[in-house]
């Protein structure tokens, strides 16, 4: 009896924590049912945007660890990489290398960006979203002063297919075809797993040149992880491998398989520790064992003919998603480094990051620089995959979007995780993509479709904003006063323990 | 040497550049050989053309919400009212039935329905901003932007039969810019419509002096506007309202509900923010719809900040300060520009760089109006 209520409370309070993202996937799957377009469009389009989106939506999350809430700031990002698009385009480059160039020059950039907002925000605390906002629409002016007035106008540039004639101001589109567009995701991944591999030995070689040197002390660990890589390598001769690792895409289906597969090991690699190292009671091993029955039911769900014509139909671009899981990996390193605690005191409170030494202001900036590089490169990613550079439209919807993808997902002003991040964009953009067909059925009238997923993307950012807003004023109300001169006295006290530590 | 020094911080820095730039392009367009009349004509009319939504800022700054960027909010209900009069002045055909007494007949009726309905949501937002307290300016930013949105899907899904309304031959939604030459544009500002329309002893309603047009009709709405927005903060009510936006437990404490007042302060806005987008829209003499109003908040919020306005502190002179120098530069910029640099859409570059730029720089002097 009392487990059942323990289970009724523990679904409600599921229900409740992921009440946006529950809510968000019910609209989602009426207007997927509405529409009746074939799956295959439908996760062709929902794949092709994760790889677009996902990463910028990613690069929000260590504002919101910082307590920076969520960072509308990201269109500087975008506009330092864009910037260096153009340039990289004006010198008629392209390809990887030229793809290297242009996250060359957009890093740095990026880097001064975000160094510079950061310094504006900590003038602004409290402040940070309505001022990034409106900060993001400054930069556009800006920006639009620099490419309407200055470029050919103040600084010569000719080259008539992307100056307006007249000589002044660069044109509407700038076509990314034959330069950049692609060049991140037809990196084949033959290459990918080479430069993989030296990169692995290099590492290894620095390791062993360290031990000799007697400053690093070389360990199993080592070895092993060089051991894999390098097994990894030399299959990659193996011809038909090696046929199928020289293209540059990857079926869905492949895909799915091969990560069950890893995971699948993982998990057995765990089972085998438990029973055979740490020799834990057999009842530990039913959780591990679920998941395994979970992997090979999904893993048969594949041979569904509906779901295999869909999962081979779906093909995917390797570097792109990779670099996406490399964030993600970030995002969970970055907690448990000094610098990611400092971020996480600094975002729960100033007063006791402040009393525990860290300075608050330098990790707010920090923060901001990390997110404006990151929303650079997702820019480059975004525009280098959808093969036409609009010149004054690409960043203007791109902190709107990104935002109400995170909310989606489950994220608020203050917590976001990788997990709510991929959800989200998952589920905005399949209701973007079926928004309109779903929007013809039901009203016969596209438009209003269309205009219904802006309005989505809007209402669930104020909605999320102002839950936010109403529960920090309900905190701030319950204790009459209380807040804000709790904290205070409390400050010195801290310190003076320093100055006697010191 | 004291009195510049005071004479300069009490103009502040920004408005003193912005001031000199104003001046800048005057004296420059001047050269340029454009006529002075036909100019000013045309700053005096976008002045009066905003200055009601700019108005609108006030009652919200002064009763501690801050910036209203959801004034897009009174917009919708002062559109969807104006919409709704046209409908029922072409269905009942006054044009044929009251002459020259139709587009008084449609405005009033407009005014009314705005009214109606920005109280209704005026109050109702006014009731969430109650709950939001500290995030005001984010949380209406995205009402505001919401509820432009929300309007968008009515504004297709409406079916009306006036044809300057709907698109021919869809028999569902509305235009993107509705013409109101058949009806109440331009009423109390231009002096063709007036001339044209309305009888001889309405004529001075707006007319022309030498190349320099006067719109005395559109003035004296404006100041009775204003004059009564100034007499509302002498009155006691209004008096409690500034204080409860000052300093909210001094003000509790003297027995003032200051959540009323803050409600009330928000329907007031969003009241003017209706009768605001009315009047824009008799001037301009179009009504724009659909994603036209989406930022129409921010330039409201920078035109009264120009002024001298902070986001705690308004007075009515911020507002005619504020839309003179921000309307003013914007008006003078296209001609100038377009005769030195040949770039058409210079002016709305600079329009983003300066509103954007100054609520930033308010934003920044008060903590992002943190009390």
């Amino acid at each position: 009896m009392n487990q059942k209520t323990d289970f009724f409370k523990k679904a409600g309070s599921f229900l409740f924590d992921n009440k946006v993202m529950i809510a968000f996937a019910a609209i989602c799957l009426a207007a997927i049912l509405l529409s009746g377009s074939p799956m295959t469009f439908i996760v062709d389009g929902v794949f092709t945007r994760i790889t677009r989106n996902t990463f910028t939506v990613l690069a929000l999350i260590i504002p919101v660890l910082a307590g920076l809430g969520l960072n509308f700031g990201i269109v500087i990002g975008a506009i330092a990489a864009q910037i260096a698009v153009f340039c990289v385009v004006y010198w008629g480059l392209g390809g990887f290398g030229g793809m290297l160039l242009s996250v060359l020059i957009a890093t740095p950039l990026a880097v001064l960006f975000g160094y510079l907002v950061g310094k504006l925000f900590n003038r602004m605390k409290g402040a940070e979203m309505i001022a990034g906002l409106i900060l993001g629409y400054f930069a556009d002016g800006l920006y639009q002063l620099l490419f309407l007035v200055i470029i050919g106008g103040v600084i010569p540039v000719d080259n008539p297919k992307l100056i307006i004639s007249g000589g002044m101001g660069v044109k509407n589109t700038i076509d990314l075809t034959g330069n950049l567009k692609y060049a991140i995701d037809s990196v084949r991944m033959v290459d990918i797993v080479t430069v993989v591999f030296y990169v692995v030995l290099a590492v290894t070689l620095i390791k062993i040149i360290l031990h000799l040197l007697k400053k690093y002390q070389l360990n199993k660990g080592d070895f092993i992880f060089f051991g894999i890589f390098g097994l990894l390598f030399g299959i990659s001769y193996i011809p038909e491998i090696e046929k199928f690792l020289s293209t540059d895409r990857l079926i869905l289906l492949d895909a799915l398989t091969a990560v069950l597969i890893v995971l699948a090991i993982l998990e057995l690699i765990k089972i085998i520790k438990s029973i055979w190292i740490n020799k834990e009671p057999l009842k530990t091993l039913v959780k591990p064992i679920v998941t395994l029955l979970v992997y090979g039911l999904i893993y048969a769900l594949t041979f569904i003919p509906e779901i295999e014509e869909v999962l081979s139909y779906v093909k995917l671009p390797v570097l792109p998603f990779l670099l996406i899981a490399g964030l993600c990996w970030f995002n969970q390193k970055i907690l448990s480094t000094r610098l990611g605690q400092n971020m996480r005191t600094v975002g729960q409170s100033q007063s006791v990051a402040m009393a525990s030494g860290i300075d608050v202001d330098k990790t707010r900036v920090i923060a901001m620089i990390i997110s404006t590089v990151l929303a650079s490169w997702g820019q480059l990613i975004f525009l280098q995959n959808i093969g036409t550079f609009s010149t004054y439209g690409a960043h203007t919807q791109i902190a709107q979007f990104a935002i109400a993808a995170l909310l989606v997902g489950g994220a608020s002003v203050q917590k976001a995780t990788n997990k709510q991040a991929i959800i989200g964009v998952i589920l905005f953009h399949t209701l973007f993509i079926v928004a309109p067909e779903a929007g013809k059925q039901l009203f016969d009238n596209a438009q209003i479709g269309e205009y219904f997923r802006v309005f989505v993307s809007y209402g669930v950012i104020a909605l999320s904003l102002a839950m936010h807003a109403w529960t920090q004023f309900k905190k701030e109300v319950q204790p009459p006063t209380g807040g804000a001169d709790l904290e205070i006295p409390a400050l010195p006290a801290v310190t003076v323990k320093q100055q006697t530590l010191k | 040497m004291k009195t510049i020094k005071e004479i300069y911080e009490s103009i502040g820095l920004p408005r003193l550049i912005i001031g000199l730039f104003f001046i800048c392009l005057v004296v420059v367009s001047i050269i340029l050989g454009f006529s002075p009349a036909a100019l000013f004509s045309d700053v005096v009319r976008r002045w009066l053309m905003y200055g009601t939504l700019v108005l609108a800022m006030v009652p919200g700054i002064q009763s501690g919400i801050g910036l209203n960027f959801g004034v897009s909010l009174g917009i919708s209900a002062g559109l969807l009212g104006s919409v709704f009069a046209m409908e029922i002045s072409f269905l009942r055909n006054w044009n044929e039935v009251l002459g020259a007494g139709a587009p008084w007949l449609t405005l009033l009726l407009a005014l009314i329905f705005g009214i109606i309905m920005a109280t209704i949501l005026g109050t109702l937002y006014g009731l969430l901003l109650n709950r939001v307290k500290g995030s005001e300016m984010t949380v209406s930013t995205y009402v505001g932007f919401s509820v432009i949105a929300f309007m968008n899907i009515v504004w297709l899904s409406l079916a009306f039969k006036n044809g300057e309304l709907s698109w021919p031959l869809q028999g569902q939604g509305l235009r993107n810019t509705a013409s109101l030459s058949g009806s109440f544009g331009g009423l109390l500002s231009n002096p063709d419509v007036v001339q044209s329309t309305q009888p001889a002893w309405l004529h001075w309603l707006a007319f022309k002096i030498g190349d320099f047009t006067l719109p005395l009709g559109l003035i004296l709405v404006f100041a009775l506007l204003c004059f009564f927005v100034w007499l509302f903060f002498r009155s006691k009510m209004g008096i409690a309202m500034s204080g409860a936006g000052e300093n909210q437990l001094f003000t509790t404490s003297s027995g003032i509900d200051v959540d009323r007042m803050r409600i009330l302060g928000t329907a007031i806005s969003t009241v003017l923010g209706a009768v605001g987008i009315i009047l824009y829209a008799q001037t301009y003499g179009f009504l724009q719809l659909y994603n036209a109003p989406l930022m129409m908040g921010f330039a409201s919020a920078a035109s009264i900040l120009i002024g001298g306005a902070s986001v705690r502190r308004a007075k009515i002179s911020h507002v005619l300060i504020g839309t003179l120098l921000f309307q003013g530069i914007l008006v003078t910029a296209l001609p100038v520009a377009n005769e030195v640099i040949k770039i058409g859409t210079l002016p709305e570059v600079l329009r983003i760089i300066i509103s954007n730029g100054i609520i930033l720089y308010a934003l920044s002097k008060t903590k992002g109006g943190n009390q």
